[in-house]
């Protein structure tokens, strides 16, 4: 059964075996705004859990997306660079930026669910 | 809502940046641009009052007509720009003798200091703290202020009356900052509200905040102070020379005028460029510009994704080498060096109300 965790830096892994497929949730593009370039990692990469792996930028800003744990990136969502909208459009769904083959299992701990993560984002204001 | 100038602005309406900018290039946006300085500048006549002026601005003032504008800086004593300013002449003969500048938010009380520390005394100047300022942009501005404001349709680019807006008393003159023909209107602070509230009341009407103004401007390849140009860019370099007349530019008396006329006669040392991207990474503010070799040559002052140009945009200032279109450069985002061009501004063409003879 797939398990769907959050981080403090507004990412989601969705997570089945031991592949975390990665985005920014529906939060994160709100705040973003349009989107209108996305920079994806190669295939093959190894990344560290907090290393910047993607660059999203809307009209506003650019802003990096962390590995959100450590290990090979194994697929990289190729539709988000013709079509950068679809992080404003499906950003939980089509619009994942890559999955990753987690290393160590560990660094899931302390991970938010998705009711820890809406309180997180109410917090925050 | 964000801070800027000390006052707080919406980055963006409901619209969101993207459709307020493309809404604004097809029907009309609506700004809120009060937070810009308006003052007066009075004289006993208008030989007078441009001649105190010219002496502040390299900009043909004393040649202006009746109800005609005029954009042009002040510069300090080396030829940096202290602010950029639309300066507008009025239309009716008895006002004659008296400017009304609009100059930006975030200079406007040094402006008034710098003009008040070197105007005669027979000048005075007045910021009317009173005024809001709104700006209707778009291809159907026209046809939109024509319903409570007749005699607007009929306006030059580039002038301005006095008028009324549904029966509010306004100054009306026919410009922006977004590349499209459009309209400023300056209205009493207690009538802006039931102004904007009766233009938003057509269906070619949207609210534009200030992420779409700034990405509006980009492509109409505009300056935006603090930025593009400062205290340490001249009109030369910032590739303004098509706003001093060849008589201003030739007598000078106007501050910096030595290092204006060099960089006039030697070419300057760097450019202000329009910038293309190849790929689709855009390039931001303060993005370094290097050559083949690595080397740096300039520096991006504005840079962004432009929804009309459907791409990223940038200006910037590179040494005058590379100042050409087609000059290939390098824009070091994230480490590497992306492959850019210059390009002419506007990087999306002007289209600005043509009077029909």
């Amino acid at each position: 059964m797939a398990e769907i965790k959050y981080t403090d830096d507004h990412e989601y892994l969705n997570i089945e075996g031991d592949v975390a497929t990665v985005g920014i949730t529906k939060h994160a593009q709100e705040q973003l705004g349009d989107v209108v370039f996305v920079e994806l990692p190669d295939v093959g990469k190894t990344v560290a859990k907090g290393d910047e792996a993607a660059v999203v930028e809307s009209v506003k800003a650019a802003a990096e997306v962390y590995a959100p744990v450590s290990g090979e990136v194994i697929e990289a969502n190729g539709d988000l660079e013709g079509n950068p909208g679809l992080v404003n459009e499906d950003p939980e769904g089509g619009a994942w930026f890559m999955k990753i083959k987690i290393a160590d299992k560990s660094e899931l701990e302390g991970m938010m669910d998705a009711d820890g993560y809406a309180k997180f984002v109410a917090e925050q204001g | 809502m964000v801070p800027f100038a000390g006052y707080e602005m919406p980055v963006q309406y409901p619209l969101g940046v993207l459709n307020e900018h493309l809404h604004t290039r097809n029907k009309a946006g609506l700004f809120d641009v009060s937070h810009m300085g308006q003052a007066y500048l009075s004289g006993p006549d208008h030989e007078t009052t441009a001649a105190a002026l010219e002496a502040l601005v390299p900009g043909e003032i004393s040649k202006l007509g009746l109800g005609r504008m005029r954009y042009t800086m002040f510069l300090n004593d080396e030829g940096g720009i202290l602010d950029d300013l639309m300066i507008t002449r009025s239309i009716a003969a008895e006002d004659d003798g008296r400017l009304m500048l609009v100059v930006n938010a975030a200079c406007k009380d040094a402006d008034y200091a710098h003009m008040q520390a070197k105007l005669p005394d027979s000048v005075s100047l007045s910021p009317l703290e009173d005024r809001a300022l709104l700006a209707l942009q778009g291809p159907a501005a026209a046809s939109v202020m024509a319903k409570w404001c007749p005699q607007a349709a009929d306006m030059g680019f580039m002038t301005a009356t006095s008028t009324q807006f549904n029966g509010n008393d306004c100054h009306v003159s026919r410009c922006g900052y977004t590349g499209e023909d459009g309209y400023e209107i300056s209205v009493a602070t207690d009538k802006a509200e039931q102004v904007a509230q009766t233009l938003l009341t057509h269906d070619d009407v949207e609210m534009i905040g200030l992420g779409a103004r700034d990405s509006l401007r980009l492509e109409a390849g505009l300056c935006l102070y603090g930025h593009d140009i400062d205290e340490t860019t001249s009109p030369v370099e910032a590739d303004l020379v098509w706003s001093m007349s060849k008589r201003r530019r030739e007598e000078g008396g106007f501050p910096g005028a030595e290092r204006i006329q060099r960089e006039l006669r030697d070419g300057p040392g760097r450019m202000r460029v329009g910038i293309k991207p190849e790929g689709k990474a855009p390039a931001r503010e303060d993005t370094e510009i290097v050559d083949e070799s690595g080397n740096k040559i300039g520096i991006v002052t504005s840079g962004g994704f432009g929804p009309s140009a459907e791409g990223p945009v940038a200006m910037g200032y590179v040494q005058s080498a590379y100042a050409a279109p087609g000059s290939g450069i390098g824009l070091m985002v994230r480490g590497e060096a992306r492959p850019a061009h210059v390009v002419e501004m506007p990087i999306v063409p002007h289209r600005y109300y043509r009077k029909q003879k």
